[in-house]
């Protein structure tokens, strides 16, 4: 199976990827020789294996819900390309 | 002083033969004269010096461990208070973090001294490090071949004494590909050993960290203190400590050595496989037992990697928006445009390669075909090694099909640069220690490595099956060219 300029485009915009038609050209066959190493899979007979999501198994541990400090907002405000009064600034979402 | 042992800076240190401030000075200036080589991001020797003269501190009050003032570089995957962490990439560019990663933290508690930061492939995505936004690093070995990756910087800097050890990541191979490049000992442990707290995720199930050195013993010494349960991270895995010192001289006399057939077969270079036959030989020299055995779906690995890598790096990666922090683009029409535009800007192009297949096979229609099939199969292969280590303690082969490359060699071809990791991607799909460690030269005199793999939990007899090779060979003592500036 063969993905298309469209495929890319509309993969690339729910990835929220900006590529022009040059780059999505580019990508294409790329990402296609990428999908026939991958195709090898589908000739596998995994009938009856279970998916292996993490190597060792088991359930996620989960930590008592105490509440532990976080006081250091300014110390990851310090990164923020844009900010005021302690929040973060993004272009209008709401009319 | 550069040429020694981390357990040989650590024995020197505590029998105050030099301090730590002299010493860090030692490697500060030859990363300064080893600028070519371009294994570094930051350095920062104020930083570097206070640790230092906490660590003397410590030595003068006798409340030292083995590695008290031992310096040590970290990849630039680790998030680091004192030193921008940017995963070599554009989008982290002079970002500081708030918190230091656990492995960073660890050492840091133990003493050791921190040089900087080490280049690598953006957010540790490649087998050559040419996917630096910082550009490449030079093979001290060879200055026309690439170190490896996606720890090329951790290779190289070991490599050419600039560094007495250096952290390092292991996604599908990159802590062993690049030591077998470089002519250097590289160890991951089982996953979930190491912390992956502060280390920039790019797929998650197959993330861990692990350990560069000039050789088992130093690795085993660090291990010590860099791995163990983390609460804060939900895949740490709950034991007790373990000295990993413990089996280094270890006993090989009956040891039963894996050789899997499939790691031989077509691809594999007439060079490497000399050298890795000729370490075999040694083993066997030393009272190991070679015992064929069989991974029939190795090679599967690779296809199976690409499914399962992507799709949870598409998913870490699209935490980076230009909101928060990282880079944000200077023209945009609305949110939507800002995050795209931001995006497009601040990843190169195998970051981006990787999230839009990962997007692909985790979307609606493919997600079982792909990726809960490549799950399936992952299983397969990690099985049969379950099988196999019934009948071997430990799996030996080859680390890669061939000698470090050069560069552009495979940088325009992607499915070439993929199948680079044949032989290191199983091991990191199960999930099991596995290490590399110097057994020669192939072409162009450039280094051989033979990788060691063991099941889970089995680093101990790992490192001591590695320090016993290293105590009868002095591959791993060889010093390149550029060690010697």
């Amino acid at each position: 199976m063969a993905l298309t300029l469209s495929d890319v485009m509309r993969i690339a915009h729910l990835a929220r990827i900006e590529v022009t038609d040059t780059e999505a050209r580019q990508t294409l066959g790329q990402l296609n020789d990428i999908f026939k190493l991958i195709e090898q899979l589908q000739s596998v007979d995994t009938s009856g294996i279970e998916p292996m999501a993490h190597p060792l198994g088991g359930s996620q541990r989960l930590r008592e819900d105490e509440v532990v400090p976080t006081d250091n907002r300014s110390e990851h405000m310090k990164n923020a390309p844009a900010q005021q009064d302690g929040l973060f600034l993004v272009p209008k979402v709401i009319e | 002083m550069f040429e020694k042992s981390v357990a040989e800076l650590g024995r020197a240190l505590k029998a105050r033969e030099i301090s730590a401030v002299e010493l860090a000075r030692v490697f500060l200036d030859r990363i300064d004269r080893h600028k070519d080589l371009n294994a570094f991001l930051d350095v920062r020797a104020d930083v570097t010096l206070a640790q230092a003269r906490a660590a003397d501190a410590r030595l003068a009050k006798g409340d030292a461990t083995p590695l008290t003032g031992v310096p040590v570089a970290h990849k630039d995957i680790f998030v680091t208070r004192d030193f921008p962490s940017t995963a070599s990439s554009r989008i982290l560019e002079g970002y500081m973090s708030p918190f230091d990663a656990t492995v960073v933290e660890r050492l840091k508690d133990a003493g050791m001294v921190a040089l900087g930061k080490l280049n690598c492939d953006e957010f540790a995505m490649g087998s050559s490090n040419e996917n630096s936004h910082y550009g490449n690093v030079l093979n001290p070995w060879d200055r026309t071949a690439v170190p490896g990756g996606s720890s090329g910087g951790s290779a190289a800097a070991v490599a050419a004494r600039i560094a007495p050890a250096a952290t390092a990541t292991d996604t599908g191979g990159s802590i062993r590909e690049p030591a077998a490049f470089s002519g250097v000992t590289g160890i991951k442990p089982t996953y979930g050993r190491a912390s992956r707290w502060g280390m920039i995720a790019f797929a998650s199930s197959l993330d861990q960290a692990g350990i560069m050195t000039r050789s088992a013993e130093d690795a085993a010494l660090i291990f010590n203190a860099m791995l163990g349960f983390d609460p804060k991270d939900s895949t740490s895995v709950e034991r007790d400590a373990e000295d990993y010192t413990r089996s280094l001289n270890l006993d090989l006399k009956g040891l039963r050595l894996g050789v899997p057939k499939e790691f031989f077969g077509k691809g594999l270079h007439a060079d490497v496989e000399k050298a890795v036959r000729e370490a075999l030989a040694e083993y066997v020299k030393l009272g190991a037992r070679l015992v064929d055995i069989s991974l029939p779906n190795a090679a599967l690995g690779i296809p199976v990697y690409y499914v399962i890598a992507p799709a949870e790096c598409s998913s870490n990666l699209s935490r980076f928006d230009g909101v928060r922090y990282g880079h944000r683009a200077g023209n945009y029409a609305d949110l939507v445009d800002m995050i795209k535009k931001s995006r497009s800007e601040g990843f190169g192009p195998e970051p981006k390669r990787r999230i839009l297949i990962g997007t692909y096979v985790l979307s609606h229609g493919y997600y079982d075909a792909y990726y809960i099939q490549a799950q399936k199969v992952r299983r397969i292969i990690a099985d049969e090694f379950q099988r196999a280590f019934r009948e071997c303690d430990l799996i030996a082969g080859p680390v890669t099909t061939s000698v470090a490359f050069g560069f552009g060699e495979k940088a325009a071809d992607p499915v070439a640069m993929y199948l680079s990791d044949l032989y290191t991607i199983p091991g990191s799909l199960a999930g099991i220690p596995g290490m590399s460690i110097p057994c020669g030269f192939g072409a162009k005199n450039r280094p051989v490595g033979l990788q060691l793999m063991a099941n889970y939990f089995d680093e101990a007899r790992l490192l001591g099956a590695a320090h016993r090779y290293q105590q009868a060979t002095d591959w791993h003592l060889r010093v390149p060219p550029a060690a010697k500036e």
